[in-house]
């Protein structure tokens, strides 16, 4: 019992957060960066914060997460970072040759003020970003938010630094996939390329964080979104942006920046939200659905009959990221499934009401925690006061996962103990197979696990 | 809309002159805004009739993220909309931080956003330029013009000096420029040569000379612009033109920051002028340097 301190009674804290249900903004900024084709994230600030987004990204996806630091010394604190960045930029173009560095900042280059842009233009004015080379940034302090803040607004700033409108009409719509994992990403591609839609999204970890073994490491992989097709965007039909959380901002950059409407749905976790998404790319590119996306369909609809006697009443606990969160919801409900608790570190004004509305009156003693006090240990002591069957979340619910004895499905950010998430997407229809897939192997293996002899049964 | 930032020495009265000369846009019928960029939160204490104001940092400490435009923006005199920043209070936090984090809300909260109809942002930021916190007003995109408000006074003139430092370096990377420099008189010797020659050797202008009136004070402890408590008397009139020469101002340079030397030979020039017992007709610029260096080497003794 590593947890057998928790105790079933919540006293209301004012001062302290245990395991908190998020994490730094500049995560989630060198996350969006990589997701560009020859970026290398920058963080401006100590080397500690570096070492810990870039380990907590590669203990992620099992993958080396390249990035540069400012390397504050005492001295950059007193006098500000300029002079580490210039630095940084000349010896970075020099030696690691990126087409892009995405600077982000951290809590103490924003406490100190440093004003990137400044120190950008006078990069540029002392000739220190090469010819056709980018240097961009994003305000990312971990005071303010969460990791989904800084993706957002890194993704915002791939809008404001590089799209821009020219007039033309490209046949093309923008896809902003919030953040989800590289498989997802392909998996939204896919989708798009069998309904004959062209697409540009970014940020596109994928073959970025999930690139092939080929024997040779590359520095910067084959996949990522190229400055060109970002440019692009500001020519596109509409933007289709997932995950009101991750996705807002850029998507309202794209509309101020170059007046291309935005349609923001929720990430298409789950058959409803998928069909959202489908139906909005048909009728926003003027297509068809073709056959094999219905036939998908189809066959997760079946799968949902055919195993909805084991699922179905089953109280679930989650925690997460807001987007994935709603999204996750609307799919357990669908399931007939019951989400009781839901709870996220991130701030969000929009996410509770979202999550009620999904809900309606399905569980109406649902317990929904958002924000800087929401953290896992409030998440455990609801479980003590009344258990449920099953858990949703990242890695840091194992704990809980083994006190309690529960069924555990690992999603979101981090998983740090599992591989799948790096591998087969949750997002569409067969990510939708996959996902209950995994809910309904948690369950089973525990029946057999705990199966009486005389109750244990070949099929299930 | 204009965007202005009004810096210079703590105390040099840059609130008072900021207030008084935004009573006086109102009164011409622009619609202004004023952002306390001060952790003392005393920037709007006239055009709102006192300090009762809660600050965008109070709010947001106790409010958390969910804080409206209406909860931090109050209606002033001449309906001038006013924040105030706030802070810290003196030995704890970091009040710089709070400038960026209250700024960074009201854009959020689209408190600039030009359906309101804004023709002037103005900024008052505290005293001397400290840390990156307090350069946030002349960020890219941010305040575009500055105004340094100084008296004849030596230490004025070396905090002004010093913040043209400073915007040197916003200049060169963003748009940012200095209007001119505001002399808040202190009724030093030869204050307003003094500072017209301050104002050319740094390139600028001095935009208006704002002579030493009790109806100031007496104003300030009615809680009023002075435009407010007494529109007649000639102090109005002072802050009304200092008001009109702003709205006409068209000369935005970056500034040439002088050396110290420079500083301490026109402090020389002007303000030992009559010490020194020059003819009176003569200007004090043509007094002869190498009789006044025996006289300073004497004072340093």
């Amino acid at each position: 019992m590593l947890l057998r301190h928790t105790t079933a009674e919540v006293t209301e804290r004012t001062a302290l957060t245990i395991n908190p249900a998020k994490t730094c903004q500049p995560i989630g900024a060198m996350y969006a960066a990589l997701g560009v084709h020859g970026c290398l994230p920058h963080s401006h600030g100590s080397q500690g914060c570096c070492s810990y987004h870039r380990s907590t990204l590669t203990r992620h996806y099992k993958e080396p997460v390249m990035a540069a630091t400012s390397s504050f010394t005492e001295g950059s604190s007193v006098f500000g970072g300029q002079a580490n960045l210039l630095q940084a930029f000349e010896t970075i173009f020099t030696v690691y040759n990126p087409d892009i560095v995405a600077v982000h900042t951290t809590c103490l280059s924003e406490t100190i003020g440093d004003d990137i842009s400044q120190i950008i233009s006078k990069a540029k004015a002392d000739g220190k970003i090469p010819e056709g080379k980018h240097a961009i940034h994003a305000n990312t302090p971990s005071y303010v938010g969460s990791h989904i803040t800084g993706f957002a607004n890194m993704a915002k700033s791939l809008v404001t630094n590089f799209a821009e409108g020219t007039g033309e009409d490209k046949k093309q719509i923008n896809l902003l996939p919030g953040w989800v994992e590289p498989p997802d990403m392909r998996e939204l591609k896919c989708l798009a390329h069998r309904m004959g839609v062209d697409v540009i999204m970014f940020p596109d970890t994928s073959d970025v964080l999930d690139a092939p073994q080929t024997g040779k490491h590359e520095l910067y992989p084959k996949g990522g979104a190229t400055v060109a097709q970002i440019r692009s965007a500001g020519d596109s039909i509409g933007t289709i942006g997932l995950g009101h959380s991750a996705s807002t901002r850029a998507a309202s950059a794209l509309e101020e920046k170059c007046e291309v409407a935005n349609e923001m749905l929720e990430l298409p976790i789950g058959l409803q939200a998928t069909d959202r998404l489908i139906e909005a790319m048909r009728v926003m590119a003027g297509v068809k659905v073709p056959d094999i996306i219905t036939d998908e369909r189809g066959r997760l609809l079946d799968m949902i009959a055919d195993m909805h006697q084991y699922i179905h009443g089953k109280r679930v606990a989650l925690w997460g990221d807001p987007d994935q969160l709603v999204s996750l919801c609307d799919f357990l409900v669908c399931l007939d499934m019951k989400p009781v608790y839901i709870l996220t570190g991130t701030p969000s004004t929009r996410f509770e009401k979202r999550v009620r509305a999904v809900l309606g009156d399905s569980v109406p003693d649902v317990k929904i925690r958002k924000g800087s006090g929401a953290d896992m240990f409030l998440m455990h002591q609801w479980i003590k006061q009344e258990s449920v069957d099953l858990l949703i979340g990242n890695t840091y619910g194992k704990y809980i996962a083994r006190d309690e004895n529960i069924p555990f499905v690992r999603h979101g950010f981090p998983i740090l103990d599992r591989v799948g998430h790096a591998y087969f997407p949750t997002v569409g229809y067969r990510g939708g197979m996959y996902l209950l897939e995994k809910i309904l192997n948690a369950f089973m293996d525990r029946q057999d696990r705990e199966a009486l002899e005389e109750k244990f049964e070949l099929t299930m | 809309m204009r965007k202005v930032a009004i810096y210079g020495k703590g105390g040099i009265g840059k609130s008072t002159t900021t207030q008084n000369t935004v009573a006086a846009l109102a009164e011409m019928g622009k619609k202004v805004m004023v952002v306390g960029c001060d952790p003392k939160a005393d920037s709007t204490r006239l055009l709102l009739g006192g300090l009762a104001q809660r600050t965008v940092l109070d709010t947001l400490r106790d409010e958390g993220e969910e804080v409206d435009l209406d909860d931090i923006r109050r209606i002033g005199f001449g309906n001038t909309y006013c924040t105030e920043s706030g802070g810290p209070e003196p030995g704890v936090g970091c009040a710089g931080r709070g400038i960026i984090t209250s700024i960074n809300l009201l854009e959020q909260l689209g408190a600039y956003k030009e359906s309101i109809g804004l023709d002037y942002v103005f900024y008052d930021v505290l005293g001397d330029v400290v840390c990156g916190g307090f350069a946030m007003p002349i960020r890219e995109g941010k305040a575009q013009e500055i105004y340094i408000v100084c008296s004849g006074e030596m230490m004025a003139m070396y905090a002004a000096n010093n913040i043209c430092k400073g915007i040197v370096k916003f200049a060169n990377a963003g748009g940012v420029r200095l209007g001119g420099i505001i002399c808040n008189s202190r009724k030093v010797d030869n204050e307003r040569e003094m500072i017209e020659e301050l104002a050319r050797q740094l390139g600028t202008q001095m935009i208006h000379f704002v002579p030493r009136d009790n109806d100031v004070q007496r104003a300030e402890i009615n809680r009023k612009t002075v435009i407010h408590w007494k529109p007649t008397c000639p102090q109005a009139d002072e802050y009304r033109n200092l008001a009109k020469a702003m709205d006409a101002n068209r000369m935005f340079v970056i500034p040439k920051p002088l050396e110290m030397s420079a500083l301490e030979k026109l402090l020389m020039d002007f303000g030992l002028a009559e010490e020194l017992g020059q003819d009176a007709d003569a200007t004090p610029a043509e007094i002869d340097l190498a009789a006044a260096t025996p006289a300073n080497t004497l004072a340093c003794d």
